[in-house]
């Protein structure tokens, strides 16, 4: 088994919050991206998922403290912090941010902003880094000759191909993709994935692609995890996670997924995700779970493998605990 | 209309509404309170004006001697009985700084309360109505604050007389553009929030829109900016007044300042005549100033967060997290 | 056109709206001739009572715009609307005002569409005081009440005096659903309701309208997502670049669609099993801006089974083959 690209272990992330309380987003994930990959991250507003992948890239703002560790091609690199981070930051791994597609700066040419990257990380400069800039525009499907427009004549969806293409400017082998299609027409969002599903199947490019649209990652992913408050809940192929969900949110929140030849009933889950910023004790799930039962309220359940490559944090796989029961 | 049979709502009994400690309640006392608790400069300006609009109000009872009366030598230094010495006159200083603050002050507010009356009426109108009447008046705008401040003063002194009305309306009358521009700004960006179309679209009329969804939002920022309009105000007086526009009959900082220069006071090393009324001036000013901006910090969180910041995330051990799964 | 007679709560012929593009100083002065952008390019459909259809499009469809000019938020510049069996298209504003109770508009973002200073109770009491209904203020509280419960925001007394800050964003759309049902109106058009709230919140807000639906309400749904038509709405229209394409039942439409540009659509639509083949018609290019729709069919620059012809006739929206009843599309090719 070679050394998977990217690497969470056990990884926490708390934020300060006012009166001296703190809001632990990300409570102990551990997660394996190989090469070539496409991973989904779901899960709904206030999982955990974006700051997942921030403290990734060390982008987490100074209310933030980490902890845990974070492996790219088996270096640690938040081992030191800011420090750690910075030097992979861009040229190893990148990532296209939730809006980026707004985020422009408007007065520069979005030719200029790819080469931005290139000159700050010293991968090219002058000549060779414009030349490399419309190779980079051409593999997002965008033609090389725009390099010299400015932002706001670019459509939605070519502004967000040119977010990729400045993400790859430094050539990393992970890209993390948040939301990347959400604010896009379903056409774009086609031709957006089937770019994203291009440069890892041609280039080895290994991706996150965190959303909260279940079927875009059926469709993209061979691997998804789902989140919720702050943890990972259940993780496996995309495949198992529809057809044996092990998690009743993971199964309730395809159910609740409109689907557009499926004639079941689009159900809601009720209630609300529990309140980071106190402690919790049982499953985080328990309260809007529908089939929860003794252990759920009192005892947290652990991620554990239900088969070979899939997990689920559900007391409902436990033999041991269903029996007691 | 019978009810039909409902569908599950979406809250939870332990959950049902978000729980609102050290959220701010959007009425206006709530955000003052808020906003005054976060900064220290703010409590600090508050206490002084404070204090000076007590002196102003309680300045007869305050004043140890009558200013108007010779009850000292000219241009003794300070003393026991003479604690700010006396002016060209032999007045006492003490009591001739205490009964300027009154006029200083009330020109001050009611010059600001003039601009801001003109300014918030001209930018709620040009902001709400647009088209035609905004471009009239910001035309209108735009003349006014080419004309100069002093020149025009001078003019009306010698047309229309030396009077306190007269002084403040001028005041007032010059100093009202930048409120009109700043409020209009506002009142166009929420004349497009989505709040006040939904109102629009079920029937409300403009008055209604005006009165009960722009205004409110707008008259946090317009408070915000007569506060600061406040300080102009009074600095504007001080000058007119040293300038020989003022009214002669009334005591006011400027008017002392005023009289130390024609009376020599820098000649005969009377500092005491010229510094109190100038410091008087610069502290009431700092502490509308302090205020002012308090409150337009307070109102516009963004201005706090800075992405530019040196402080980065914080690492931390993990502390037994390891057994914890 | 339209056979469905007395029970035909909204009407819409020939509607057009366009938008003058601005220009400049020399723009102004030169003889070019003036550009508009025609957001909306003859669009026609009906809406019965207790029925749901779905006005689905891309961005620069034309379907938000269709929807304002309904209402008349934006002025139409020509065709009828029949509401209630009035042409409403040229009414004046004050009668628009009386109107305005019996159609209601619902926004899609909750987390701006009620006014943060505004409790729960003001807001749904708001359109009682413009419309000077409502008796005392007693009889307003009962009414805001009924209104919360019917929005699913029960028992009310747990939200009539909340800020919007202190709710979610199911909440909060609820809270706008009730504004729009205090008057008792007979049409709402909802503009993407749930697109802005999280998968698990949506389909509650969504049964929530069908059980509107149920209870005599029209409701014109717009929406980019196909799922969610094809699941709740009880026809479809698919618009493109101002016009509609292709209309009718909705599960026709998605299992039998004869447009190529709904067929296209249907075939990019992601779906939540794994395995569903789907053999992606991914058009090239982006919907052409609406300032310079292409002569012709305006969709032929992106067809995929584009002939000669369709560059010059502007195909009819007719009744195609293999269709069943009520299905409409616009294609020579159909």
């Amino acid at each position: 088994m070679s050394v998977p690209l990217l690497q969470f272990e056990d990884l926490h992330v708390w934020f300060d919050l006012e009166g001296g309380r703190e809001l632990h987003a990300v409570q102990g994930v551990g997660l394996e991206l190989e090469e070539g990959e496409r991973l989904g991250l779901v899960g709904e507003s206030g999982c955990g998922k974006t700051t997942l992948i921030l403290a990734a890239m060390g982008l987490l703002p100074p209310s933030a403290s980490v902890a845990g560790r974070v492996y790219l091609n088996g270096e640690e690199i938040l081992a030191e912090g800011e420090d750690s981070v910075s030097p992979h930051r861009w040229v190893d791994i990148a990532m296209v941010f939730q809006g980026a597609m707004n985020a422009f700066n408007p007065v520069k040419t979005v030719g200029e902003q790819i080469v931005e990257p290139m000159e700050l990380h010293g991968t090219a400069s002058g000549r060779q880094a414009r030349r490399q800039v419309g190779e980079l525009l051409e593999r997002v499907g965008i033609p090389a000759a725009r390099a010299s427009s400015y932002p706001h004549q670019f459509s939605g969806g070519m502004r967000q191909r040119a977010a990729i293409a400045m993400a790859l400017a430094c050539k990393p082998k992970v890209l993390l993709a948040d939301e990347p299609t959400t604010a896009l027409d379903v056409m774009v969002q086609a031709q957006i994935l089937q770019l994203l599903v291009g440069l890892t199947d041609d280039f080895g490019l290994a991706l996150i692609l965190v959303t909260h649209d279940l079927p875009v990652v059926a469709q993209v992913c061979e691997r998804a995890a789902v989140m919720y408050a702050g943890e990972i809940v259940e993780l496996g192929p995309t495949d198992t996670l529809y057809h044996d969900p092990r998690h009743p949110y993971t199964r309730l929140l395809f159910a609740a997924t409109p689907d557009l030849y499926g004639t079941d009933e689009v159900v809601s889950i009720p209630g609300t995700p529990p309140r980071l910023d106190r402690e919790l004790t049982g499953c985080p799930f328990t309260l809007r779970c529908d089939s929860s039962f003794a252990p759920c309220a009192t005892i947290k359940p652990r991620l554990i493998a239900t088969t070979q490559d899939h997990l689920a944090a559900c007391h409902l796989n436990d033999p041991a605990l269903k029996a007691a029961s | 209309m019978s009810v039909p049979s409902l569908p599950p709502t979406a809250f939870d009994e332990g959950a049902a509404v978000a729980d609102v400690s050290g959220v701010t309640p959007p009425g206006r006392l709530g955000f003052l309170r808020s906003s005054a608790l976060r900064r220290p400069s703010m409590i600090v300006g508050l206490t002084v004006l404070t204090l000076f609009i007590l002196v102003a109000i309680f300045a007869p009872l305050l004043e140890p001697y009558d200013p108007r009366a010779k009850t000292g030598d000219v241009y003794e230094p300070p003393s026991s009985a003479h604690w700010l010495g006396t002016d060209d006159g032999g007045a006492d200083m003490l009591s001739l700084v205490i009964a300027g603050s009154r006029v200083s002050l009330i020109v001050g507010f009611a010059a600001a309360l003039v601009a801001m009356l003109i300014g918030g009426t001209i930018g709620l109108w040009s902001g709400f109505y647009g088209g035609k009447s905004d471009t009239v008046l910001m035309r209108i705008t735009d003349y006014t604050l080419v004309i100069p401040d002093i020149p025009l003063m001078i003019i009306v002194a010698a047309l229309f007389g030396r009077s306190l009305t007269n002084i403040i309306l001028i005041i007032g009358i010059i100093y009202w553009t930048s409120t009109a521009r700043l409020i209009r700004a506002q009142t166009k960006s929420v004349r497009e929030r989505t709040y006040v179309t939904r109102a629009r679209a079920l029937g409300a009329g403009n008055q209604r829109l005006i009165r009960k969804h722009v205004l409110p939002q707008v008259l946090p920022l317009l408070i915000a900016n007569t506060v600061l309009t406040i300080a102009i105000a009074i600095f504007a007086e001080t000058y007119i007044t040293f300038l020989g526009l003022g009214d002669p009959a009334l005591i006011s900082w400027g008017k002392l300042i005023e009289n130390a220069f024609d009376g020599d006071a820098v000649l005969n090393d009377a500092w005491w005549a010229i510094v109190p009324p100038g410091v008087c001036v610069t502290l009431v000013i700092l502490a509308c100033t302090m205020i002012g901006m308090g409150m337009e910090d307070a109102l516009n969180p963004r201005l706090r967060v800075g992405h530019l910041s040196v402080r980065r995330f914080r690492l931390r051990p993990l502390k037994g997290a390891l057994d914890s799964k | 056109m339209s056979d469905y007679g007395q029970s035909a709560l909204l009407e819409v012929e020939n509607l057009v709206t366009r938008f003058p593009v601005p220009r400049g100083l020399v723009g102004t002065v030169s003889s070019r001739p003036k550009l508009a952008v025609r957001a909306v390019d003859g669009v026609s459909f009906s809406l019965r009572k207790g029925e749901m259809l779905a006005l689905v499009g891309e961005s620069g469809s034309g379907k938000t715009t269709t929807a304002q000019s309904i209402l008349r938020l934006v002025e139409p510049e020509s065709g009828t609307i029949r509401f209630l069996g009035e042409d409403i298209s040229k009414v004046s504003s004050r009668r628009m005002r009386t109107l305005r109770r019996h159609a209601q508009l619902l926004f899609q973002d909750p987390y701006e569409s009620l006014d943060p200073r505004f409790r729960v109770r003001a807001t749904v009491e708001e359109p009682l005081l413009v419309h000077n209904e409502g008796g005392g203020h007693a009889e307003r509280e009962q009414r805001v009440r009924e209104a919360l419960t019917r929005a699913g925001l029960t028992p009310p007394e747990l939200f009539i005096d909340r800020y919007p800050h202190e709710l979610s964003g199911g909440q909060r759309q609820r809270v706008a659903i009730a504004a729009s049902l205090v008057l008792d109106p007979q049409l709402l058009l909802a503009d993407e309701p749930v697109s802005m709230l999280d998968v698990s919140v949506r389909a509650g807000i969504l049964a929530l309208l069908d059980g509107l639906r149920q209870s005599g309400l029209g409701i014109l749904m717009i929406t980019h997502d196909l799922s969610t038509a094809a699941h709740y709405a009880d026809r479809i229209a698919v618009m493109y670049l101002g016009r509609i394409v292709e209309e009718g039942p909705a599960r026709e439409v998605v299992t039998n669609p004869k447009h190529p540009y709904t067929k296209a659509l249907i075939s990019v639509v992601p779906q939540r099993d794994p395995r569903a083949y789907a053999a992606p018609q991914i058009l090239h290019g982006e919907t052409p801006n609406p300032i310079a729709v292409p002569p012709g069919c305006r969709f032929n620059p992106r067809c995929p089974i584009a002939i000669p012809d369709c560059r010059s006739t502007d195909p009819e929206l007719r009744v195609p083959a293999g269709a069943a009843a009520g299905h409409l599309a616009a294609c020579i090719r159909a």
